[in-house]
């Protein structure tokens, strides 16, 4: 029984850093239709500034929760800065066209930005600087927690957290809902459509950075194709969720994480991938519109 | 059919005109030359059969379209193919066609989108107050989900809600359509009511006995041209227009 609870809490770890991947992917798909198959990618570059700030400002030097917390803010500018430069230059000149050619040009970004970071990081794996060093595990009754994974989950936590809030109590947050029901109805508001669509790319990409330090600080192997299965699972979260819905997205991660721990830990290691495509086959065929997706029905 | 507007428009500056507007979509040639001409303070209604151009000329004044030539003024300033939400700031507000309600959201959430470009609390909480005056409904139904209403309780949600970006020109599309004989009864006293406090409405409606009732002008739009205008009174008196416009023999 303590050790099922522990693989779930392992799960539960790895889950909270899919959702945050998820979180953007689902955002961007709630307000423009479009599966951005460069947010894997966006995630991985948040490794790497973390790594290139872990090593040459020092941080690793100094580990600990300040180290930690400017590698974080850092990734998730520069992730922001990524995510609205995509945006802006690959898929706002394509607003108008087929729906076709924005997913092919998202493929794109995604391959450019893969083999882009092998010719500037490297392709070989880089080891993640040390920017926190977590002390002994301690026990609760006969589970032993371990303070990086704590750490992990209440980072995400957090964040998660303040995305909500930016959502759900905020004006730009609204805007952002109204923008995802109906782009011109929207604009009817007096909101600024493009914008809003902007910051909807930055905050999804600024979660991806955090999530790239995270699995830094756990899993400490970063190469740049890094984000390709890892972003693959976290989107199969957000469908597994019910895609355009962040509360879905959120769930599907921790589902994925839960499940995926147990699989490794009662099963075999090698087939945690395709469970991850199982849990989505399986649970579409039930929802097809995911756990808490609806089909929307527009009014005429 | 074109006495009248020329003495009027000596007087005052239009509040909006159209000068030989045409609008494509893809091969679609939706509005062909079309000018037009609201004056300030007057409610205008543009009448004509489905398909006749007249959502896509609310849209080409609101910038969800833009136009391939000619030129659209707002208090004789050109606002042809600026952005949306600039247009909206100079003061135009529309209910879309099909209400446009945000079914995602609450009421309130609804009309506070509404008032998305100001800053002025106070002023934004005595709007607010005022549009519960107009349709106590949408007060009761406050912090329900909007898609939850009913359809005419979604109508008055959707004219409430440009009502809080105070605009000088307010564009209705078909606020008739689907509703109950009493309810438009209802909306079209408060449409009435708006513009005496002083706001221009162009309305839209395919309902064109009814919009000619409690409009000053009237436009017949058909396939992408203006076909007749005039002042309502004279307008639905014409036996041409009635026959062909307001189902007589």
């Amino acid at each position: 029984m303590t050790e099922f609870l522990q693989h779930i809490i392992n799960g539960l770890g790895l889950g909270a850093i899919y959702a945050l991947i998820a979180l953007g992917y689902t955002m961007v798909f709630g307000i423009l239709q479009l599966i951005n198959f460069a947010h894997g990618d966006v995630y991985m570059l948040g490794a790497f500034i973390g790594y290139y700030a872990g090593r040459y400002l020092g941080l690793a030097n100094v580990p600990g929760l300040g180290s930690l917390g400017a590698a974080l803010a850092l990734a998730m500018l520069g992730a922001a800065v990524a995510g609205y430069l995509i945006e802006r230059f690959a898929y706002r000149p394509l607003r108008k066209s087929p729906r076709i050619n924005v997913l092919i040009t998202a493929v794109g970004v995604s391959l450019l930005l893969e083999f882009g970071g092998q010719i500037i990081f490297g392709a070989d794996p880089k080891f993640f600087p040390t920017l926190y060093v977590p002390g002994e595990p301690f026990m609760i009754g006969t589970l032993q927690m371990n303070r990086l994974q704590l750490l992990v989950l209440a980072i995400s936590l957090v964040l998660m957290t303040g995305l909500r809030t930016i959502i759900f109590k905020t004006k730009t947050g609204r805007a952002m809902r109204a923008v995802s029901f109906n782009h011109d109805n929207a604009a009817l508001m007096g909101i600024p459509v493009d914008r809003i669509i902007s910051v909807t790319f930055m905050l999804g990409s600024a979660l991806a950075g955090a999530a790239g330090i995270l699995v830094g600080l756990t899993y400490p192997k970063i190469d740049p194709l890094m984000g390709v299965m890892f972003g693959l699972k976290a989107f199969v979260a957000a469908v597994v969720g019910g895609i355009g819905n962040v509360t879905g997205a959120v769930i599907g991660a921790l589902l994925m994480g839960v499940a995926e721990s147990l699989v490794i830990a009662y099963w075999a290691s090698t087939y945690r991938d395709a469970l991850a495509f199982g849990i989505l086959i399986l649970i579409l065929l039930f929802k097809p519109a995911g756990l808490l997706g609806t089909h929307r029905q527009e009014k005429v | 059919m074109n006495s009248g507007t020329s003495n009027l428009s000596a007087l005052s500056q239009p509040i909006l005109e159209f000068r030989n507007v045409n609008v494509h979509y893809g091969a679609i040639h939706a509005l062909k030359g079309v000018s037009l001409k609201v004056e300030t303070g007057k409610i205008v209604t543009l009448v004509g059969a489905n398909g006749a151009g007249k959502s896509t000329t609310l849209r080409a004044i609101s910038g969800l379209l833009k136009p391939s030539s000619g030129d659209v003024l707002f208090r004789g300033q050109s606002i042809a193919g600026q952005r949306t939400d600039r247009i909206v700031a100079l003061g135009i507000s529309q209910a879309p066609e099909g209400r446009g309600i945000f079914a995602n959201m609450t009421v309130a959430e609804n009309l506070e989108l509404g008032a998305y470009l100001r800053k002025d609390k106070e002023e934004i909480e005595n709007d607010r107050a005022h549009v519960f005056e107009l349709f106590p409904r949408v007060k009761e139904r406050l912090w329900q989900s909007a898609g939850t209403l009913s359809g005419g309780e979604q109508q008055m949600l959707a004219i409430g809600r440009a009502l809080m970006a105070r605009p000088s020109l307010l564009l209705l599309d078909e606020p008739s359509l689907g509703l109950a004989p009493q309810i438009i009864e209802r909306i079209f006293e408060i449409i009435v009511k708006v513009n005496r406090s002083g706001t221009t409405v162009l309305l839209v409606e395919q309902n064109a006995l009814l919009a000619m009732e409690i409009a000053h002008y009237a436009l017949v739009l058909e396939t992408g041209k203006v076909v007749a205008e005039g002042p309502s009174v004279e307008l639905s008196r014409s036996p041409e227009i009635r026959k062909a416009y307001l189902g007589e023999d």
